[in-house]
Protein backbone atom coordinates (compact mmCIF):
# COMPACT_ATOMS: atom_id res chain seq x y z
CA UNK A 1 0.00 0.00 0.00
CA UNK A 2 0.91 3.37 -1.15
CA UNK A 3 2.06 5.85 1.99
CA UNK A 4 -1.04 8.21 2.45
CA UNK A 5 0.77 11.54 3.95
CA UNK A 6 -0.85 14.30 5.04
CA UNK A 7 0.60 16.70 2.66
CA UNK A 8 -1.41 14.48 -0.20
CA UNK A 9 -4.11 15.26 1.43
CA UNK A 10 -7.13 17.57 -0.43
CA UNK A 11 -9.23 18.92 2.54
CA UNK A 12 -13.07 19.26 2.40
CA UNK A 13 -14.23 22.88 2.42
CA UNK A 14 -14.74 24.04 6.10
CA UNK A 15 -18.16 24.36 4.69
CA UNK A 16 -18.47 20.90 4.65
CA UNK A 17 -21.67 19.28 7.09
CA UNK A 18 -23.57 16.26 5.53
CA UNK A 19 -21.56 13.19 4.85
CA UNK A 20 -23.25 10.57 2.38
CA UNK A 21 -22.77 6.76 1.11
CA UNK A 22 -23.31 4.72 -1.27
CA UNK A 23 -21.70 1.35 -1.72
CA UNK A 24 -20.37 -0.44 -4.48
CA UNK A 25 -20.69 -4.18 -3.94
CA UNK A 26 -19.19 -6.82 -5.94
CA UNK A 27 -17.07 -9.75 -6.10
CA UNK A 28 -12.84 -9.93 -6.26
CA UNK A 29 -11.88 -8.51 -9.52
CA UNK A 30 -15.27 -7.18 -10.91
CA UNK A 31 -13.44 -3.46 -11.09
CA UNK A 32 -15.15 -1.70 -7.91
CA UNK A 33 -12.34 0.37 -7.45
CA UNK A 34 -11.84 1.16 -10.77
CA UNK A 35 -15.33 2.75 -10.43
CA UNK A 36 -14.14 4.23 -7.27
CA UNK A 37 -11.07 5.46 -8.59
CA UNK A 38 -13.48 6.86 -12.18
CA UNK A 39 -15.07 9.51 -10.29
CA UNK A 40 -13.56 9.94 -6.98
CA UNK A 41 -12.06 13.35 -6.52
CA UNK A 42 -9.01 11.48 -4.06
CA UNK A 43 -7.15 8.50 -4.49
CA UNK A 44 -9.54 5.77 -3.28
CA UNK A 45 -8.05 5.12 0.01
CA UNK A 46 -8.30 1.60 2.49
CA UNK A 47 -9.31 0.88 5.60
CA UNK A 48 -11.05 -2.01 7.32
CA UNK A 49 -13.03 -3.04 10.25
CA UNK A 50 -12.87 -5.87 12.77
CA UNK A 51 -15.71 -8.51 13.68
CA UNK A 52 -15.90 -11.47 15.34
CA UNK A 53 -16.77 -15.04 13.31
CA UNK A 54 -20.08 -14.79 15.12
CA UNK A 55 -21.06 -11.26 13.15
CA UNK A 56 -21.59 -9.56 16.45
CA UNK A 57 -21.12 -6.28 17.22
CA UNK A 58 -18.02 -6.28 19.07
CA UNK A 59 -14.88 -4.90 18.79
CA UNK A 60 -12.98 -7.26 21.05
CA UNK A 61 -9.20 -7.50 20.92
CA UNK A 62 -8.91 -10.53 22.66
CA UNK A 63 -11.36 -12.06 19.84
CA UNK A 64 -8.45 -10.62 17.76
CA UNK A 65 -5.70 -11.87 19.50
CA UNK A 66 -7.76 -15.55 19.56
CA UNK A 67 -7.88 -14.89 15.77
CA UNK A 68 -11.13 -15.57 16.17
CA UNK A 69 -12.08 -12.56 14.70
CA UNK A 70 -12.26 -11.82 11.06
CA UNK A 71 -11.23 -8.54 9.07
CA UNK A 72 -12.45 -6.88 6.08
CA UNK A 73 -11.17 -4.24 4.23
CA UNK A 74 -12.83 -1.62 2.29
CA UNK A 75 -11.96 0.87 -0.49
CA UNK A 76 -13.14 4.39 -0.68
CA UNK A 77 -13.44 7.61 -2.55
CA UNK A 78 -15.26 10.96 -2.11
CA UNK A 79 -17.18 13.48 -4.63
CA UNK A 80 -17.65 16.81 -3.00
CA UNK A 81 -21.07 17.60 -4.32
CA UNK A 82 -22.01 21.32 -3.11
CA UNK A 83 -21.06 23.38 -0.63
CA UNK A 84 -22.06 21.12 2.35
CA UNK A 85 -22.56 17.98 0.54
CA UNK A 86 -19.72 14.91 0.56
CA UNK A 87 -20.48 11.62 -1.28
CA UNK A 88 -18.22 8.67 -0.10
CA UNK A 89 -18.38 5.65 -2.01
CA UNK A 90 -17.38 2.61 -0.88
CA UNK A 91 -16.09 -0.42 -2.88
CA UNK A 92 -16.97 -3.18 -0.55
CA UNK A 93 -16.33 -6.97 -1.04
CA UNK A 94 -19.45 -9.09 -1.80
CA UNK A 95 -18.60 -12.52 0.05
CA UNK A 96 -20.43 -13.79 2.90
CA UNK A 97 -18.61 -12.57 5.92
CA UNK A 98 -18.85 -9.07 4.62
CA UNK A 99 -22.45 -8.85 5.49
CA UNK A 100 -22.05 -9.44 8.72
CA UNK A 101 -20.87 -6.10 8.74
CA UNK A 102 -23.37 -3.58 6.93
CA UNK A 103 -25.44 -2.46 9.79
CA UNK A 104 -22.43 -1.33 11.32
CA UNK A 105 -20.62 0.84 8.17
CA UNK A 106 -23.72 1.02 6.19
CA UNK A 107 -26.71 2.03 8.13
CA UNK A 108 -28.22 4.91 6.31
CA UNK A 109 -26.64 4.62 3.22
CA UNK A 110 -28.27 6.51 0.27
CA UNK A 111 -28.12 3.16 -1.68
CA UNK A 112 -25.98 0.66 -3.84
CA UNK A 113 -24.22 -0.20 -6.90
CA UNK A 114 -24.06 -3.97 -7.52
CA UNK A 115 -21.35 -4.79 -9.86
CA UNK A 116 -21.47 -7.82 -11.80
CA UNK A 117 -19.16 -9.39 -14.61
CA UNK A 118 -21.39 -11.51 -16.51
CA UNK A 119 -18.73 -13.78 -16.89
CA UNK A 120 -19.45 -14.74 -13.35
CA UNK A 121 -22.94 -13.82 -12.78
CA UNK A 122 -23.66 -15.83 -9.73
CA UNK A 123 -20.76 -14.00 -7.74
CA UNK A 124 -23.82 -11.38 -7.29
CA UNK A 125 -26.52 -13.78 -6.47
CA UNK A 126 -25.99 -13.70 -2.81
CA UNK A 127 -25.27 -9.31 -3.01
CA UNK A 128 -28.67 -9.23 -4.13
CA UNK A 129 -30.13 -11.51 -1.59
CA UNK A 130 -28.90 -9.26 1.13
CA UNK A 131 -29.71 -6.31 -0.83
CA UNK A 132 -33.35 -7.06 -0.38
CA UNK A 133 -32.90 -8.33 3.11
CA UNK A 134 -32.01 -5.19 4.06
CA UNK A 135 -34.27 -3.10 2.25
CA UNK A 136 -31.36 -1.00 0.65
CA UNK A 137 -32.17 0.71 -2.75
CA UNK A 138 -29.67 -0.58 -5.22
CA UNK A 139 -29.32 -0.74 -9.30
CA UNK A 140 -27.62 -3.48 -11.04
CA UNK A 141 -24.48 -2.29 -13.37
CA UNK A 142 -22.69 -5.14 -15.82
CA UNK A 143 -19.33 -3.75 -15.87
CA UNK A 144 -18.31 -4.22 -19.54
CA UNK A 145 -15.19 -6.58 -19.56
CA UNK A 146 -15.69 -6.86 -24.07
CA UNK A 147 -16.38 -10.04 -24.20
CA UNK A 148 -19.81 -11.04 -25.44
CA UNK A 149 -22.63 -8.38 -24.39
CA UNK A 150 -25.42 -10.90 -22.99
CA UNK A 151 -29.21 -9.03 -23.76
CA UNK A 152 -30.74 -7.53 -20.54
CA UNK A 153 -33.46 -9.77 -20.79
CA UNK A 154 -30.95 -12.78 -20.25
CA UNK A 155 -29.12 -11.21 -17.52
CA UNK A 156 -31.81 -10.09 -15.77
CA UNK A 157 -33.95 -13.28 -15.78
CA UNK A 158 -30.45 -14.99 -14.43
CA UNK A 159 -30.18 -12.69 -11.36
CA UNK A 160 -33.29 -12.80 -10.79
CA UNK A 161 -33.99 -9.68 -11.02
CA UNK A 162 -37.55 -7.58 -9.40
CA UNK A 163 -38.62 -6.36 -12.53
CA UNK A 164 -38.45 -2.31 -11.05
CA UNK A 165 -34.51 -2.80 -10.24
CA UNK A 166 -32.53 -1.00 -12.67
CA UNK A 167 -30.33 -2.96 -15.13
CA UNK A 168 -27.64 -0.64 -16.77
CA UNK A 169 -24.67 -1.45 -18.96
CA UNK A 170 -21.51 0.30 -17.80
CA UNK A 171 -17.44 0.54 -18.36
CA UNK A 172 -16.32 1.55 -14.42
CA UNK A 173 -13.22 2.81 -16.23
CA UNK A 174 -15.17 5.66 -17.74
CA UNK A 175 -15.79 8.87 -15.31
CA UNK A 176 -19.06 9.38 -17.61
CA UNK A 177 -19.79 6.11 -17.53
CA UNK A 178 -19.74 5.52 -13.73
CA UNK A 179 -21.56 9.20 -13.34
CA UNK A 180 -24.50 8.02 -15.24
CA UNK A 181 -24.55 4.71 -12.84
CA UNK A 182 -24.87 7.18 -9.94
CA UNK A 183 -27.65 9.28 -11.36
CA UNK A 184 -29.33 6.46 -12.21
CA UNK A 185 -29.40 4.52 -8.61
CA UNK A 186 -29.97 7.99 -7.35
CA UNK A 187 -32.70 8.40 -9.49
CA UNK A 188 -34.60 5.04 -8.44
CA UNK A 189 -33.81 6.14 -4.95
CA UNK A 190 -36.04 9.48 -5.39
CA UNK A 191 -38.86 7.19 -7.84
CA UNK A 192 -38.95 4.81 -4.75
CA UNK A 193 -39.33 7.61 -1.94
CA UNK A 194 -42.04 9.38 -4.01
CA UNK A 195 -43.63 6.09 -4.61
CA UNK A 196 -46.76 5.10 -2.25
CA UNK A 197 -45.71 2.93 0.32
CA UNK A 198 -44.42 -0.10 -0.54
CA UNK A 199 -43.13 -1.63 2.43
CA UNK A 200 -45.75 -2.98 5.21
CA UNK A 201 -44.62 -1.00 7.96
CA UNK A 202 -45.32 -3.88 10.59
CA UNK A 203 -42.10 -5.32 9.59
CA UNK A 204 -40.48 -2.23 11.66
CA UNK A 205 -42.27 -2.87 14.98
CA UNK A 206 -40.67 -5.48 17.46
CA UNK B 1 3.24 -4.94 3.21
CA UNK B 2 1.83 -5.26 6.41
CA UNK B 3 -0.89 -2.86 7.72
CA UNK B 4 -1.06 -2.23 11.68
CA UNK B 5 -4.41 -3.78 12.97
CA UNK B 6 -4.73 -6.62 10.14
CA UNK B 7 -1.74 -8.58 10.76
CA UNK B 8 0.36 -8.32 13.62
CA UNK B 9 -0.51 -5.87 16.22
CA UNK B 10 -3.83 -6.45 18.54
CA UNK B 11 -0.98 -5.61 21.01
CA UNK B 12 -0.77 -2.08 19.86
CA UNK B 13 -4.13 -2.04 19.40
CA UNK B 14 -5.50 -2.48 22.84
CA UNK B 15 -2.09 -0.03 23.60
CA UNK B 16 -3.69 2.77 21.70
CA UNK B 17 -7.22 2.59 23.79
CA UNK B 18 -5.52 2.16 26.57
CA UNK B 19 -6.99 -1.35 26.75
CA UNK B 20 -10.43 -0.58 25.72
CA UNK B 21 -11.54 -2.67 22.82
CA UNK B 22 -15.61 -1.35 22.43
CA UNK B 23 -16.73 1.71 20.91
CA UNK B 24 -20.02 2.97 23.41
CA UNK B 25 -23.01 1.71 22.13
CA UNK B 26 -24.54 5.27 21.77
CA UNK B 27 -21.87 6.22 19.63
CA UNK B 28 -22.44 9.13 17.41
CA UNK B 29 -20.01 8.55 14.76
CA UNK B 30 -20.70 7.34 11.47
CA UNK B 31 -18.23 6.43 8.79
CA UNK B 32 -19.11 9.56 7.38
CA UNK B 33 -19.57 11.97 10.09
CA UNK B 34 -17.51 14.97 9.35
CA UNK B 35 -14.94 15.50 12.45
CA UNK B 36 -13.25 19.11 13.13
CA UNK B 37 -11.05 19.97 15.49
CA UNK B 38 -11.71 22.24 18.26
CA UNK B 39 -8.05 22.67 19.85
CA UNK B 40 -4.57 22.24 18.55
CA UNK B 41 -2.61 19.15 19.90
CA UNK B 42 -1.35 19.47 23.67
CA UNK B 43 2.14 18.68 24.58
CA UNK B 44 2.14 15.06 26.27
CA UNK B 45 -0.65 14.04 24.62
CA UNK B 46 -0.39 10.50 22.71
CA UNK B 47 0.44 10.47 19.64
CA UNK B 48 -2.87 9.08 17.89
CA UNK B 49 -5.23 11.63 19.39
CA UNK B 50 -2.84 14.55 18.39
CA UNK B 51 -2.81 13.00 14.62
CA UNK B 52 -6.31 13.37 14.51
CA UNK B 53 -6.55 16.93 15.47
CA UNK B 54 -4.14 17.58 12.69
CA UNK B 55 -6.11 15.71 9.68
CA UNK B 56 -8.98 17.33 11.32
CA UNK B 57 -8.29 20.78 10.65
CA UNK B 58 -10.51 20.61 7.68
CA UNK B 59 -13.43 18.82 7.77
CA UNK B 60 -12.51 15.06 7.87
CA UNK B 61 -15.10 12.03 7.45
CA UNK B 62 -14.00 9.16 10.12
CA UNK B 63 -13.37 6.58 7.67
CA UNK B 64 -10.72 8.87 6.00
CA UNK B 65 -9.38 9.25 9.49
CA UNK B 66 -8.87 5.78 9.95
CA UNK B 67 -7.68 5.38 6.48
CA UNK B 68 -4.96 8.01 7.13
CA UNK B 69 -4.17 6.69 10.78
CA UNK B 70 -4.05 3.27 9.09
CA UNK B 71 -6.55 1.91 12.51
CA UNK B 72 -9.47 -0.24 12.43
CA UNK B 73 -12.66 2.21 12.14
CA UNK B 74 -13.62 0.71 15.18
CA UNK B 75 -10.16 2.31 17.22
CA UNK B 76 -10.80 5.38 15.53
CA UNK B 77 -14.39 5.45 16.98
CA UNK B 78 -12.70 4.83 20.47
CA UNK B 79 -10.06 7.60 20.02
CA UNK B 80 -13.04 10.12 18.23
CA UNK B 81 -15.03 9.36 21.64
CA UNK B 82 -12.11 10.73 23.90
CA UNK B 83 -11.57 13.73 21.79
CA UNK B 84 -15.26 14.50 21.62
CA UNK B 85 -15.53 14.03 25.39
CA UNK B 86 -12.69 16.07 26.12
CA UNK B 87 -14.47 19.16 23.65
CA UNK B 88 -11.95 19.11 21.19
CA UNK B 89 -13.28 17.86 18.54
CA UNK B 90 -17.15 18.84 17.26
CA UNK B 91 -18.66 16.57 14.86
CA UNK B 92 -21.35 16.83 12.02
CA UNK B 93 -23.26 14.03 11.81
CA UNK B 94 -24.75 12.54 8.61
CA UNK B 95 -28.34 13.83 7.86
CA UNK B 96 -29.71 11.70 4.97
CA UNK B 97 -33.51 10.64 6.17
CA UNK B 98 -36.32 12.66 6.88
CA UNK B 99 -38.55 12.09 9.81
CA UNK B 100 -40.06 9.44 8.20
CA UNK B 101 -37.28 7.54 7.63
CA UNK B 102 -37.05 7.90 4.06
CA UNK B 103 -34.45 9.74 2.43
CA UNK B 104 -35.02 13.96 2.09
CA UNK B 105 -36.16 13.96 -1.29
CA UNK B 106 -34.54 17.83 -1.19
CA UNK B 107 -31.48 16.11 -0.48
CA UNK B 108 -31.77 13.31 -3.00
CA UNK B 109 -32.19 16.28 -5.53
CA UNK B 110 -29.12 17.87 -4.52
CA UNK B 111 -27.19 14.84 -4.54
CA UNK B 112 -28.29 14.57 -8.53
CA UNK B 113 -27.82 17.63 -9.01
CA UNK B 114 -24.13 17.36 -7.50
CA UNK B 115 -23.74 14.35 -9.51
CA UNK B 116 -24.73 15.89 -12.71
CA UNK B 117 -22.56 18.54 -12.58
CA UNK B 118 -19.28 16.14 -12.23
Amino acid sequence: MDSVTSDARTPLSASADNGLKIVIVGGFGVGKTTMVRSVSEIRPLNTEETMTQAGAAVDDIRAVRGKTATTVAFDFGRITLDARNVLYLFGAPGQERFWFLWDRLFSGTLGAIVLVDTRRIDDSWYAIDRLEHHGTPFVVACNDFGGTAHPPAEVRAALDLEPHVPLLHCDARSRESSKQVLISLVEHISGLAAAPHPEPLQELLP
Amino acid sequence: MSRPGRDDAPDRLYTVTGGRSRTAPDSPFDLVTLVMAESAPAPGMQSEHARILRITEHPTAVVEIAAELRLPVSITKILLTDLHDQGRVSARHPRTAAPSGRPDPDLLEQVLVGLRNL
